[in-house]
């Protein structure tokens, strides 16, 4: 399929439509916004440089440039391979993006001594190592949007990415804590030498896709099959297996991997795709009640057994008082509440700030450090960009026409606000903080990859969704100006499958 | 650099975050007020010519005859609440991947309808499903014309033709 072969939309069909699909592709909205955000990139490390070096040097503009450039690459691929997609995803999610790579860069500037700060190469650092993880990251969504033509493709493999899903959480769980440990966490595969990957977080797409597929397979039994207590549908003990199964494996995610995040991220994404596929409010509720009785429990052992479930207790005391050893092991959480207290409402102004006070300031904490600098009302409207991201995604899951497009997108726009949640409620002390990267702004390959396969998924299931119709027999079938089909003579075939 | 410019920029960097949020939802508005818009559609059908089309000053048409169908909902089964916009193309119905509307229902056939339109009116054509296609309560036999509201039945799936 060419882009020529995609019949324009008329211009009779740009009137007022249902807006669940729009006939208009609205692409040149999507580059105005894209134009917008690394203005604003831009903006943010001119300021950056005013502030942290006292003047502006002469190439402040290139890393937004840069970025910009290949923004506007997956522009043009959008254009030609999903001209219907949705507009407001990348602008998003390219903004984020951008100011990530200006903290980092910010961070690096905080770091180097002040002598060298001026001449700090753009490719350098922290900053430029992640602005070349964003090169690689978009050309690897490219390359999904080009290779996925329909979603529904995805499908076939549901089973094979499935398996490499398990393999793939698996992996650190079994290897030696000197190959899978960083902080207490062993989420990693670390080539020594090399550089490590945290192959969780693809995982996370690849499980998605699989409970996708075996939902829409297995929903009718889920949702009929059923008992009435209360006034609440239970499901038969039976169907309960596969939820048992996740459940023990987020649970063991969470012993022997030490991290709740990602625990609680894997158990939270299976419910909630059940949850879409069977409308039954009951496996929100047992999903709930499982996750905090088994929460709960390993508070418990962790306290009077210790071992595996140590970790998770430690946290758990740190959430509940951090101020009880500021020093010592609240130290982090503390640094980072008092950063975004120092923050207040506008900020210290970016580059007026001091990350490099806050341990793990480039990843985990990255949320509080640029909170420091733009102040809850800068924070705040990041927030909101993501929740419009999470938006866009639910939009296309409701719009898409079939069951699979609907339960992958819902649950992949899901599992994006669920990681944000995670880790912002861990820095603002609402959960007990675990070790997950803020989504397109940590520092780290891994993470960044991921989810920008994620959104070119998203950017795949929103353009099928939005797609006009252009006959069953895929969307260059006829030209929409065309004559309607006859009917008389029409073969009448019988395919039973 | 000057404490005020700075001071400035700052500020504006903000207004100019919250600017650029704002400009998103501007865009994606009518996705988000979708459904509050829908009562005071005088569209135009496509590809019928402006006959049937009423003056956009004038009050929304109280009669369904007449109006040509601009929405495809379904109304029951699980895809309950999809929409589609209906165009000049065919809509074809079943379990296959490649239909328009993919349904998964175990009383549905791998290609089980279709919806042609005619004239400005849509036809309905069972296309050798094992359990039928219903109309209201009529079981379709052959090419049908579709009157708007009134809902075709498909296994668990139920659809409805909308102005």
């Amino acid at each position: 399929m060419t882009a020529a072969a995609v019949p324009a939309a008329s211009p009779a069909s740009t009137g007022e439509q249902s807006g669940v699909r729009l006939a208009r592709s609205r692409r040149n909205a999507e580059l105005s916004l894209l134009l917008l955000a690394m203005v604003l990139v831009a903006a943010y490390s001119a300021m950056i440089e005013a502030k942290a070096l006292d003047t502006i040097t002469g190439d402040f503009w290139i890393p937004a440039a840069a970025l910009g450039l290949v923004f506007l690459g997956l522009h043009l691929v959008i254009r030609w391979l999903a001209p219907f997609a949705d507009p407001a995803l990348l602008p998003a999610v390219a903004l984020l993006n951008g100011i990530g790579v200006g903290f980092l860069r910010r961070f690096d500037l905080a770091q180097a001594a002040p002598a060298e700060r001026e001449d700090l190469a753009i490719f350098a650092g922290t900053g430029g190592r992640q602005l070349a993880w964003t090169l690689a990251s978009v050309v690897l969504a490219a390359g999904l949007l080009a290779v996925l033509r329909d979603h529904r493709t995805l499908s076939r493999y549901a089973y094979t990415l499935g398996l490499a899903g398990i393999v793939l959480v698996m992996i650190p769980a079994i290897l030696p804590g000197r190959f899978s440990e960083i902080n207490g966490a062993k989420l990693w595969i670390i080539v020594p030498g090399l550089g490590q990957i945290q192959p969780g977080e693809f995982a996370k797409l690849a499980l998605l896709t699989f409970f996708a597929y075996y939902l829409v397979r297995k929903r009718e039994v889920l949702s009929l099959a059923s008992r009435r207590v209360l006034g609440i549908d239970f499901p038969r003990g039976r169907d309960l297996g596969p939820v048992l199964v996740v459940w023990l494996i987020s649970l063991m995610v969470l012993v022997f991997e030490k991290d709740l995040g990602t625990s609680l991220l894997y158990f939270g994404m299976f419910v909630v795709t059940l949850y879409i596929a069977t409308e039954r409010v009951s496996w929100l509720l047992i999903g709930l009640l499982l996750f905090f009785g088994g929460a709960y429990l390993a508070y418990v052992l962790g306290s009077t057994v210790g071992g595996p479930f140590a970790n998770f207790y430690d946290r758990a005391q740190i959430w509940l008082d951090p101020f009880a050893e500021p020093y010592d092991r609240g130290y982090q959480l503390v640094q980072g509440l008092l950063t975004l207290g120092t923050g207040g409402l506008f900020g210290a102004g970016p580059g007026g700030g001091q990350p490099t006070l806050l341990p793990e300031v480039q990843t985990d904490f990255i949320f509080a450090g640029i909170g420091e600098e733009i102040g809850l009302f800068g924070l705040s409207a990041l927030l909101v960009v993501y929740l419009l991201i999470v938006e866009r995604g639910l939009r296309a899951a409701l719009a898409v026409r079939d069951s699979f497009g609907k339960l992958l997108a819902g649950g992949l726009a899901f599992t994006l606000g669920l990681q944000v949640f995670v880790i912002v409620g861990g820095i603002s002390k609402l959960i007990p903080l675990t070790g997950q990267t803020t989504p397109f702004l940590s520092a780290g390959g891994s993470s960044l990859m991921a989810n920008w396969l994620l959104i070119a998924v998203l950017l795949r299931v929103s353009d099928g969704a939005r797609r006009p119709v252009t006959g069953g027999r895929g969307p260059a079938a006829r030209p929409a100006g065309g004559p309607p089909e006859q009917l008389h003579g029409a073969p009448t075939e019988v395919i039973r499958p | 650099m000057p404490e005020l410019v700075i001071t400035v920029a700052r500020f504006g960097f903000l207004i100019l975050l919250w600017i650029f949020v704002f400009t998103v939802v501007g865009v994606i508005r009518r996705d988000l007020f979708a459904g509050a818009r829908s009562g005071r559609l005088v569209a135009a059908p496509r590809g019928v010519g402006a006959s049937t089309s009423q003056p956009p000053s004038g009050k929304p048409a109280k009669v369904k005859r007449g109006r040509a169908a601009h929405q495809m909902v379904v109304t029951a089964g699980q895809l309950a609440g999809t929409r589609i916009t209906l165009g000049e193309a065919q809509i074809t119905i079943g379990r296959a991947e490649d239909s328009t509307l993919v349904i998964t229902d175990d009383y549905a056939s791998a290609r089980h309808a279709r919806l042609v339109p005619r004239d400005g009116q849509w036809y309905v054509e069972d296309l050798g499903s094992t359990n039928g296609t219903y109309l209201d309560r009529a079981k379709v036999t052959g090419p049908t014309p579709v009157p708007l509201g009134v809902p075709i039945r498909i296994g668990r799936t139920s659809l409805e033709l909308r102005p």
